[in-house]
């Protein structure tokens, strides 16, 4: 039988340091036949365990295709935030680490064809959206205008410039970025990312919005949305919580009746409106 | 159906004997520090023979009578749940060379097969949601390893505590199924029915009498008894509705009070599942074990994320396990997660109990009802 629980080995092959918390760890699983067979949908996420430490959910920035083309590197955008994430920052290239995975549903993309694409994110909720826009992208005819916008606490915490403003350059992509607080030089919106979203030209018959980010951030851009005409069937949103199995096992991500690991971690907005925001849920 | 075979008294022992035999480990219910447990058993002597029991909210008593029975007696603070989901097991075991490379061990699987000898209706019910939770689209091997060497015999359920409410969940007393063999108690002897092939093929081989048939429905009038003998009761609504749509009730605060989120509620109920995932490293630094064990959203643990504690409070811890066990359960697994053994009521050292909370908040209820 195959045993859900039991981790792979996987190098470090590369450690990029973003900003002082937080580090992108590119993995290679060190098995050719796990390489081989490891397949991942954008939007989902890895448990990486440190040895003697403890394993942690990281979503998969990766996208399919570097699966496909054989690269298979994994990459993880990491802060270090608890116990073990402030370890796990701390691995240089060559290093071993365990990899499980992936797991839970990612972003909606079977219903994306032909659609409009709204990506919104909130600080490092822009990591689990990363491969979703690849995956647009690489296929770029098979939908129709894409958004991205990222909102960050201050200019200096936005990670990743060189590559939004290549997404900026494609065709038919508009990239919008804030900043609730911007030095000088930042030449986006100041404000939080909520006050962009009347910018998106909403074609409210054939959108979909995918948003990650902080629940107080996904609540304000999900509700504004649908004030600007979308039905809340096509917001989708990616969701956090403790998880210590990711099989819907050991009850922790539990998010009302929602098993986070499994059911998710991308819901559709309907399924998690009731009680997102509600304290204690 | 005709009335099931006999197996007096005094030949109780062959059912222990025959399953020894047989290869299994008996586990049955015993008396241990004023508790009844469920261990191994060898003999019938050490089965909890005349013992009454005595529960109410927060209090838990045995006494002693001079009846010959066996099983006169509701439930002990724990029964199959230990043997299926264990309260701590390794899952798997890492190892580090000298050139930092990592090799991963799986974690050898329960085989022995185990007859527990004494499972409760309640349990039964406990036992086949807890399958439905660990046995789902990525059964759990270990769970799985552990629930497959089991034989059940269950008993009926003749004297209900004070505390139980399994007619009113609708799992007790009668046992319905689940069970490979069930027994009907009476003074003289036990009446048996198998549940299952291993069940019957166990049955033919145990010195049994032809069944007297007023004895036998005497037998089950008690069992009858036990159920219309209990008093606690679930208001007859959609309890899912009720608690999600009463959030910010102020029983949460009242409840909140009293609780001490010590968890008891969460180690004795046979349905919960929550568990964490520990590193135990071993003295040298060259292997570590990645253990379960059995956690509780009592903790401030259970709620943590990136350096937050999403339940701060023992309100919205209360909450979360009542709203979870009785409410979101329904959607989960097509039913509540409660299945009335009243083991919450009676080791709560404040003595809550459930389903006077749910129904403080049926009674003056503050949210919209659907």
């Amino acid at each position: 039988m195959i045993n859900p629980y039991l981790p792979l080995e996987a190098e470090v092959v590369e450690r990029i340091q973003e900003t002082p918390t937080i580090v992108t760890l590119r993995l290679r699983l060190t098995d050719p036949d796990a390489r081989h067979r490891f397949y991942c949908a954008p939007g989902q996420f890895n448990m990486l365990y440190l040895y003697g430490v403890g394993e942690v959910p990281i979503s998969i920035k990766s996208g399919p295709q570097s699966f496909l083309d054989q690269t298979l590197l994994l990459d993880h955008t990491i802060r270090a935030v608890g116990r073990v994430t402030r370890a796990l920052v701390k691995l240089e290239p060559g290093d071993k680490l365990g990899v499980r995975g992936p797991y839970g549903r990612g972003w909606p993309l079977n219903q994306a064809g032909g659609k409009d694409v709204h990506i919104i994110t909130g600080g490092l909720g822009c990591a689990p959206a990363v491969s979703v826009v690849h995956e647009l992208l690489r296929q770029r005819s098979l939908y129709g205008r894409i958004s991205i916008v990222q909102g960050v606490k201050h200019s200096d915490d936005l990670i990743w410039r060189d590559q939004y403003e290549h997404w900026a350059k494609q065709p038919d992509t508009h990239v919008l970025l804030a900043a609730d607080q911007a030095d000088a030089s930042w030449r986006w919106h100041t404000g939080m990312v909520t006050g962009l979203l009347d910018q998106l030209a909403l074609d409210t018959t054939r959108s979909l919005a995918m948003l990650c980010g902080p629940e107080p951030m996904m609540r304000a851009s999900a509700e504004r949305l649908i004030e600007l005409g979308l039905a809340p069937e096509q917001i989708w949103l990616s969701m956090e919580r403790n998880m210590q199995c990711a099989i819907g096992h050991c009850g922790h991500c539990q998010f009302g009746a929602a098993f986070v690991c499994k059911d998710g971690p991308v819901f559709n907005y309907p399924a998690v409106r009731a009680l997102l925001g509600t304290r204690g849920f | 159906m005709g009335t099931p075979g006999f197996l007096p008294i005094e030949r109780f022992q062959s059912l222990i004997d025959t399953l020894t035999d047989d290869g299994f480990r008996c586990v049955a219910p015993q008396v241990r520090d004023g508790a009844i447990l469920y261990d191994t058993l060898t003999g019938v002597q050490q089965l909890p023979k005349g013992v009454h029991q005595e529960q109410s909210n927060g209090r838990y008593r045995l006494h002693n009578t001079d009846s010959p029975r066996y099983f006169s007696w509701a439930n002990g603070p724990q029964a199959i749940k230990p043997l299926t989901f264990a309260p701590r097991e390794d899952l798997w075991y890492a190892e580090v060379n000298s050139d930092g490379n990592l090799k991963f061990y799986q974690a050898p699987t329960e085989s022995e097969p185990v007859a527990v000898i004494g499972v409760r209706a309640c349990d039964l019910a406990a036992l086949a949601l807890q399958d439905k939770h660990f046995l789902n689209a990525f059964p759990d091997p270990y769970y799985e390893a552990r629930r497959k060497r089991l034989l059940l015999i269950a008993v009926n359920c003749t004297h209900a505590a004070d505390t139980c409410f399994c007619a009113d969940t609708g799992d007790g007393p009668e046992v319905q199924s689940g069970y490979d063999l069930s027994l009907h108690e009476t003074d003289s002897g036990y009446f048996v029915t198998a549940g299952t092939l291993a069940g019957e093929m166990l049955m033919h081989r145990l010195p049994l009498e032809p069944g007297d048939d007023a004895l036998y429905s005497d037998a089950r009038n008690e069992v009858s008894h036990a159920g219309e003998s209990q008093r606690r009761r679930l208001p007859q609504q959609d309890i899912q509705e009720l608690l999600f749509s009463n959030l910010d009730h102020p029983q949460w605060q009242a409840v909140a009070e009293r609780c001490l989120s010590c968890g008891n509620c969460t180690q004795v109920c046979p349905t919960c599942f929550c568990h964490s995932e520990n590193e135990v490293p071993s003295t040298s630094g060259q292997s570590t074990a990645h253990q379960r064990q059995w956690d509780s959203c009592f903790t401030p643990g259970h709620s943590y994320i990136h350096g937050i504690t999403l339940r701060k409070d023992t309100a919205s811890r209360y909450r979360q396990w009542l709203t979870h066990k009785f409410g979101s359960w329904q959607s989960q697994y097509d039913r509540s997660g409660c299945v009335g053994c009243g083991r919450c009521i009676s080791w709560c050292p404040v003595g809550i109990d459930p389903t006077e909370e749910i129904l403080q908040i049926s009674q003056s209820p503050t949210g919209e009802q659907a």
